[in-house]
């Protein structure tokens, strides 16, 4: 009990960006803080009623000049903030290329964690130090929330919608793995451990497989997976890329980042939300030149499989589909 | 024919001896007794959910869930929540001090709608008892934002119930804003100019626009969830084709500017306390007045910094960001022209002017920590944390409530005719800023370091922290405590007071009594001069014309 901590660690990059933030927002906090407390009670003092030694007649019901001033100071001091905190914010939400990627699933109450080797863990994440690090959360029922305080990131864990956060963790050690949304009676024991190892150790860690209690070694990566998916309890291949299939459904070679026309006349762009919904709910986005007639798998795949199957798919993005386009 | 009742006994008619049956108090139409009737209802369920706090605050005083199981400690701070923001705050100063002062403060006999006053009360008491049926009846767990799809498709319990609950209490507050703003439009007397408003009176105006504006939105959204939950129509469900952020979208269109709701009448407490106290106008009146205007404006504009991180697009969460910025500055505003009335004024410490102190050094840390969870960046690690928590706190307990302790302490006499005793009120003033800052103070610690809101067990490094905020909360349950002693020992044994005890400005305490006549004012008084007008102690604020012939009989006497 008496060993207290003040401060989180800070074990990533962009940790350290917002914790300067963090401490330039609360130093001016504590400045403006102190002023008003200690100014309101000095004043309150020195102007008591029984004191007739100061000066009141002098006093004046407004003034421009002050109006002015306490506007426009806390003004350009608040954009100031806004404008740097609005850059980092896009330093760990928007788009960055070459990360190492982690799929994350939250569900009631446990983190899944999915690396592209295929490795799975549960309420552990082992990552690399000194390495940019893409996580796309998801949740399988209620909104969670995937907060890792050392590195001062959070994503919400939104059911039907991938999210995605990026960090690059510096300091190896093992860090708080919290739920921040709250996600019913076991909310609080929603956690786990984030360990960063040295870029080696974790080429070592990912070679073997299973390091800690949490992993589980799976010798075919996340594609292998999603490939077994395919063929298996999907069975997604009786009609894609099956050319003896009686009915007709789109090529998925070549699909995957690649503009795609619908039925009714919309163009969209094939993401991971786009494949997702149209393995859930086909019917919604329906190709150009298709009928809508594959069944929903909502309920059927689960959420891991489906970033399996994904991730199949991105697979044969590099593949020309059969007929040419 | 009240002039004459007035003359039959030793004591002059005041609202309350005019009659004094249960009848007479529960199918009023005085807009003073409503004031009275919404006073009680909400110190009940301010007891009930002081009561969910003190079991969270001892669940938490050690790391591992030991004292309650999960789903009760989900439990009480689902109760602590739906009870203190719908039951307590929202209709904390509006519904009793302005029902109570309002009308006096512009010249009226009483509200523009008294009936739908009375009903706005029994929607009140009809939804607080439904959702406390709920909350007894097995209880809910969904926390007072029913997030969907917990909310709408995973919670057991009485769900739909406490909706409805809130739902009524939505409609007692749309009603209260209609009457203030009808009220305060329609009603003013003759004089009582826009700009010669007290701004508790502009604060009220402000309030009740947002009332009016939003809480439908809130009413509606909650009743979707309703519907989704006994119908198993897919609105926020995924699973059903509905969208969960959208939820949020429409609860914090409403949610948030309700934090306006919550603190913008006790920003025109702390106005009238502080000009009061320090015997001078209200620094920069104008603008004090148009920042009020200026946060309910701007405050619903602002929701969605309650989403930065739930994968809304980075360009909303800039423009959201910006926005919240911008609503922080008529805080500001507000805040130096009250340190600026203090100035060369010539104040009296008395209790309420020592919770109005208070409600400045805890508002303005709640304020300041506000910039932490507006800034987008440190929005992301914070949000859902105790820092949050801890902010909420400062700016509605140690704002909102503080006001509201203030308020109680200022209008007292003119409600109970009695003093209470000031060393007892100032002791529990101190007790509660002291109280407070060990409670929530060490909880900006813990959230910094990630601890997340609504845990019911913790890693074992943040046992010392925890521990103090809870030996904190002991301290401030005994600083309410205190008030609700010795102000209830006043009313019997306390000293009787005068008409105005402060020598205050003002229509409610330069005219009219202590006890207030049923009708406020016998005649409809001239206003000649400002709010606040210390600095002309000669000139009353309000004269009245000849009295008509027909009167001279009856009572003669002038304010």
């Amino acid at each position: 009990m008496w060993n207290i901590p003040f401060f989180p660690p800070t074990a990533s990059k962009e940790g350290e960006a917002i914790s300067t933030l963090y401490w330039t927002i609360t130093w001016l906090a504590i400045f403006f803080g102190a002023i008003v407390l200690f100014g309101a009670i000095y004043l309150a003092v020195k102007y008591r009623a029984s004191n007739e030694a100061v000066r009141r007649d002098d006093a004046v019901e407004t003034d421009l000049r002050l109006e002015l001033g306490w506007t426009l100071i806390p003004l350009v001091l608040a954009l100031a903030i806004f404008g740097w905190s609005a850059k980092l914010y896009g330093d760990i939400y928007a788009p960055r290329e070459g990360a190492y990627e982690v799929f994350v699933v939250g569900k009631q109450w446990m983190w899944h964690c999915q690396h592209p080797n295929g490795i799975r863990e549960n309420n552990e994440l082992h990552l690399p130090a000194g390495r940019l690090v893409k996580v796309t959360v998801i949740s399988q029922d209620v909104i969670h929330a995937f907060s890792i305080p050392a590195f001062r990131v959070k994503r919400d864990a939104v059911p039907g919608r991938y999210n995605t956060v990026y960090f690059t963790p510096t300091q190896p050690g093992k860090y708080h793995l919290f739920c921040t949304e709250y996600c019913g009676t076991k909310h609080s024991e929603m956690i786990g451990w984030v360990y960063v190892l040295p870029s080696e150790e974790f080429q070592q860690w990912l070679a073997k497989g299973a390091g800690g209690a949490g992993a589980a070694a799976v010798g075919l990566s996340l594609e292998e997976q999603g490939k077994q998916v395919f063929e298996g309890v999907g069975a997604c291949n009786s009609c894609h890329m099956n050319p003896n299939a009686a009915v007709k459904a789109p090529d998925l070679r070549g699909l995957f980042g690649s503009k795609v026309k619908l039925a009714d006349g919309r163009t969209v762009v094939a993401d991971e939300a786009y494949i997702r919904e149209s393995i859930l709910n086909p019917g919604a986005k329906v190709v150009e030149g298709y009928q809508p007639v594959m069944p929903p798998y909502q309920g059927v795949l689960s959420e891991e499989q489906i970033i399996q199957l994904t991730a199949y798919i991105k697979s044969l993005a590099k593949e020309q589909p059969a007929g040419g386009k | 024919m009240a002039t004459i009742t007035a003359q039959t006994g030793t004591e002059r008619i005041n609202y309350l001896n005019v009659r004094t049956t249960v009848a007479s108090w529960l199918l009023t139409l005085d807009h003073k007794r409503i004031g009275i009737l919404y006073l009680l209802g909400i110190t009940l369920f301010f007891f009930l959910g002081s009561l969910a706090a003190a079991a969270i605050r001892l669940e938490l005083a050690t790391p591992k869930g030991d004292l309650m199981t999960s789903d009760t400690y989900n439990k009480m701070f689902t109760i602590h929540g739906v009870l203190m923001i719908f039951f307590f705050l929202i209709p904390s100063i509006p519904a009793s001090f302005g029902n109570f002062v309002l009308p006096m403060m512009i010249g009226a006999r009483d509200v523009a709608f008294p009936r739908l006053n009375l009903l706005s009360w029994y929607f009140y008491m009809i939804g607080g008892v439904l959702a406390t049926i709920a909350l007894l009846k097995g209880g809910i767990d969904t926390g007072w934002t029913f997030y969907t799809p917990y909310s709408s498709a995973f919670a057991k319990g009485e769900v739909s119930l406490a909706i409805v609950g809130v739902f009524l209490v939505g409609f007692s507050s749309i009603f209260t804003g209609i009457n203030f703003l009808v009220t305060i439009h329609k009603m003013r007397a003759p004089g009582m100019t826009w700009f010669r408003l007290p701004l508790f009176v502009w604060a009220m105006y402000a309030t009740s626009l947002i009332q009016v504006l939003g809480t439908p939105v809130v009413a509606i959204t909650l009743l979707l969830v309703a519907v989704e939950r006994t119908f198993g129509i897919g609105i926020f469900d995924p699973n059903r084709g509905g969208d969960p952020i959208l939820f949020q979208h429409l609860f914090w269109f409403y949610s948030h500017p309700a934090v306006y709701i919550m603190i913008l009448p006790g920003m025109g407490v702390i106005s009238e306390v502080i000009a009061t106290f320090s015997r001078r106008r209200v620094f920069g009146y104008h603008f004090v007045a148009f920042s009020s205007l200026a946060i309910a404006i701007i405050g619903f504009l602002v929701w969605g910094h309650h989403m930065f991180s739930t994968g809304q697009s980075i360009y909303a969460g800039i423009v959201f960001s910006f926005l919240t910025f911008l609503v922080a500055i008529p805080s500001a505003i507000k805040t130096f022209n009250w340190m600026a009335t203090i100035w060369k004024g010539r104040v009296h410490w008395e209790a309420p002017m020592i919770y109005a102190l208070g409600f400045l050094g805890l508002f303005v840390i709640g304020g300041l920590t506000g910039l932490h969870l507006a800034s987008l960046a440190t929005n992301v690690h914070l949000t859902d944390t105790y820092f949050v928590v801890a902010h909420f706190h400062y700016v509605m307990v140690g704002g909102a409530i503080m006001a509201y302790m203030a308020a109680l302490h200022y209008w007292w006499p003119k409600m109970t005719g009695r003093m209470y005793p000031q060393s007892w009120a100032k002791l529990a003033a101190l007790m509660v800023f002291v109280g407070f800052n060990l409670t929530f103070f060490p909880q900006f610690i813990l959230g910094y370091m990630g601890m997340p809101r609504r845990y019911h067990s913790y890693p074992e490094e943040w046992w010392a922290l925890n521990l103090l905020s809870s030996a904190g909360a002991s301290i401030l349950g005994l600083g309410y405590l205190l008030p609700a002693i010795y102000l209830v020992w006043s009313l019997k044994y306390g000293r009787i007071a005068e008409k105005n005890p402060w020598g205050a400005r003002g229509l409610e305490w330069e005219v009219v009594d202590t006890l207030p006549h049923p009708h406020n004012f016998e005649r409809t008084p001239i206003v000649t001069r400002p709010a606040y007008d210390y600095a002309h102690p000669e000139e009353p604020t309000a004269i009245f014309p000849a009295p008509r012939p027909a009167y001279v009989g009856g009572g003669g006497k002038d304010g």
